[in-house]
């Protein structure tokens, strides 16, 4: 079979099977491969000094790209987590919006340089802002659904989020309105069998996040984040249950962390050797790329052509967001509130100090420590 | 212009905001078909039935967060947490999200919201059914906080709370729901958020208030006023953003400032004011800034000679205009 090209609308059996086109398989590919390459950049970055913070998604990617397709961009929401490089990617940020946030520059997506890396969020994408608080961002989403019901505007909303997270008490409190309502909603747990050093068994009393599901009268849906297509064919059919009218569904991807759970972390303090060593038998990237081959939807010239492709993409981003301009400490009153801030106007002699004149140069101590 | 009674001028304003505006809907606790524990959205769910009059489960965080999401894909919701004293739970979305979602996203996100809730005590309603919790979300930049005192203000500044693009806290003293009635015009008038009023001219002592304090306050006035004691009172209003020029202005005229606030003394809203007055009105100072406030035990208890002990009432604020009109 003759390796498909992007664009060539061609459909291999592979693709057929799922409901796609080889474009869309490509696609996937090529987000996870830009969502890994950006990852491994990030933490070169970190390491030479660059940048002080990293929080990747590596080892999610597969399962985010996929979870993400069947949604639609700029019309469809997700509220994203720190991990979710893929995602964003998936749903129309570039490598470039990733490293400008890494570097927290002015011309940073997300937030203009304010936040820390990771929490990504861009109005244009429909992608929402997200905080540190794990799980906030499950009621925004869920929101966000009973607008589009309320409106009658046919959009979808799903958030993700770990194992740990879905914890917390937002998503009782999401997951039983959303089903009650019958909301346009999906909740993708991502399920990496840690939070941050806690393992599963001391997160959970269940074996899976998905157990739950059956406590709010929705479906709980369980996916092998190493096997793409499985979760793309999982997402479809939460994403028409929601569009039909049917309620919420919560997806449960189980995926594996190969990195520490950020750059401040030693995971060899909790981990073994040999589970690491045994991590990359689940990788979803080496495992998709594998299965595009055996289908012919990838051949090696197709493959090394979107490496050179990626590489560049992720060389020009570093060079631009290296390049790029910090924040002017002017703008930092700004969007405080629409209007202008502060409505109470300072003393006259100002707010003390230099704040609101001067900068400071990039302080690694302040990101450094108890941030995760 | 129709007498009305502070919660009459609530509901009304409501209503006519859904009627108004289709993107306003309201959530809340038994805001359905009962219309509230108190009744601020009676007749509502009739009205706009269940899609934009929602009865949710019980579950504050919920409420607020569910309402930052639906105000971010189009909506203007209104949320009643049915009482000031149980909004903890929400804190969190309230203080993490809410308030900092435009800041956070560079202005790519805003949250018009506005969360209604009653507050404050006086009415039998012992440490959990009384709190006065104002400081901890005025503490809080992207947060404003309304606290009105008439039917006329509470119209106007709902108004403005509802159309502002940015979240509100607009706190409601429920001793005042029925007890407090004033003409509020017919008529699509706006009190702007921000604006403090004064509400009794006088030259000697500055009487800063708001909410049911605010009505104390003017009673201490008169009282005062036949002991030839001259009150001027302001009413804030909004207390985030706060109005300093008028606080200072009358601060500066008068020379002598009593601050009053029923919550609990210590860290209180009423001390921000007081630093503010002592940091930039210090020149004209006549005597100590002071406060008239609850005292510091952690919930107004039931019954009632201890609840009594408890509340800032019109005799206590005389007494603190007395003493401080002694400088
Ligand atoms: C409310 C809250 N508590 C604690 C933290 C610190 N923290 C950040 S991530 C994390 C672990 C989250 O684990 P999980 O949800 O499984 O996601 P993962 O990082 O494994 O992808 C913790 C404890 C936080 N950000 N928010
Ligand atoms: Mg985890």
């Amino acid at each position: 079979m003759a390796a498909t090209r992007p664009g060539s609308g061609a459909t291999s059996e592979l693709a057929a099977s799922v409901g796609l086109t080889d474009d869309d398989l490509i696609g996937m590919y090529r987000v996870i491969a830009t969502a890994r390459a950006v990852d491994e950049r990030m933490w070169v970055l970190n390491r030479a000094g660059r940048i002080p913070f990293v929080i990747s998604g590596q080892g999610h990617e597969g399962a985010q790209a996929a979870i993400a397709w069947p949604l639609e961009r700029k019309k469809d929401w997700i509220a994203p987590f720190y991990r979710s490089i893929a995602t964003c990617l998936a749903f129309g940020m570039q490598a470039r919006d990733i490293l400008t946030a890494q570097y927290a520059k002015a011309i940073d997506l997300s937030s203009g340089g304010r936040q820390m890396p990771g929490h990504y969020g861009n109005v244009a994408n429909n992608l929402v802002s997200l905080s540190s608080p794990v799980a906030t961002q499950m009621l925004h989403a869920v929101g966000i659904a009973l607008a589009a019901k309320i409106r009658k505007t046919g959009q979808v909303a799903m958030t993700s989020m770990g194992e740990g997270s879905s914890n917390q008490g937002d998503v009782h409190e999401g997951l039983n309105f959303a089903a009650i309502h019958k909301l346009p909603f999906i909740l993708c747990v991502e399920n990496n069998g840690y939070a941050i050093s806690v393992p599963v068994e001391r997160q959970l009393a269940t074996p899976n996040v998905a157990d739950r599901a059956s406590g709010y009268g929705i479906p709980g849906v369980i996916v092998d984040g190493a096997d793409v297509l499985g979760c793309y064919t999982a997402a479809k059919e939460a994403v028409d249950r929601a569009r039909r009218g049917d309620g919420p569904t919560l997806i449960e991807a189980k995926v594996i962390r190969l990195t520490a759970h950020s750059s401040d972390d030693q995971q060899t303090k909790y981990r073994s050797a040999e589970e690491l060593a045994g991590l990359t038998a689940n990788d979803p990237l080496p495992r998709f790329r594998a299965q595009l081959k055996e289908a012919g939807v990838l051949t090696d010239e197709l493959e090394s052509q979107i490496a050179a492709e990626v590489k560049k993409d992720i060389d020009e981003a570093t060079d631009f967001a290296e390049n790029a301009a910090d924040p002017d400490p002017s703008t930092a009153m700004q969007w405080v509130f629409a209007e202008q801030w502060p409505g109470e106007t300072p003393p006259a002699w100002g707010f003390g100090g230099s704040h609101g004149t001067e900068g400071h140069e990039g302080d690694k101590s302040a990101a450094e420590g108890a941030v995760d | 212009m129709a007498l009305k009674t502070f919660i009459e001028a609530i509901r009304e304003t409501m209503a006519e905001e859904m009627r108004r505006d289709e993107a306003v809907i309201i959530m809340g606790e038994d805001v359905g078909l009962k219309g509230g524990v108190f009744l601020a959205t009676d007749g509502l769910f009739g009205e706009f039935g269940g899609d934009r009059v929602i009865d949710t489960p019980l579950t504050e965080s919920q409420i607020i967060g569910t309402s930052i999401g639906a105000a971010m894909n189009g909506l203007r919701p209104i949320a009643e947490i049915q009482f000031a004293d149980f909004i903890h739970p929400a804190f969190n979305q309230l203080v993490s999200e809410a308030a900092r979602m435009r800041y956070r996203s560079n202005n790519g996100f805003g949250v018009p919201m506005t969360v209604r809730a009653p507050y404050g005590g006086g009415v039998h309603g012992a440490l959990y059914h009384s709190q006065s919790v104002e400081a901890f979300f005025a503490h809080v930049p992207g947060l404003k906080v309304v606290i009105p005192s008439t039917p006329y203000d509470a119209a106007g500044l709902l108004r403005s709370s509802v159309r502002d693009d940015d979240p509100v806290l607009f706190f409601e003293h429920k001793k005042m729901y029925r007890s407090v009635r004033g003409d509020v015009p017919g008529g699509d008038y706006l009190v702007p958020l921000g604006k403090a009023a004064i509400t009794h001219p006088g030259t000697q002592i500055t009487v800063i208030a708001y909410g049911l304090m605010a009505h104390y306050a003017l009673e201490a006035a008169d009282v005062v006023a036949e002991e030839g004691i001259s009150v001027e009172v302001v009413d804030l209003r909004t207390l985030r953003p706060l109005d300093k020029e008028t606080v200072l202005s009358s601060v500066k005229k008068t020379g002598k400032c009593l601050v009053v606030y029923e919550d609990n003394r210590f860290l209180g809203y009423g001390a921000e004011i007081c630093s503010i007055v002592a940091e930039e009105a210090f020149d004209y100072l006549d005597g100590p800034v002071t406060r008239i406030a609850g005292p510091d035990v952690p919930g107004v208890p039931y019954n009632h000679v201890l609840e009594d002990w408890f509340m800032v009432n019109p005799e206590k604020i005389a007494d603190g205009i007395r003493k401080l009109a002694a400088y």
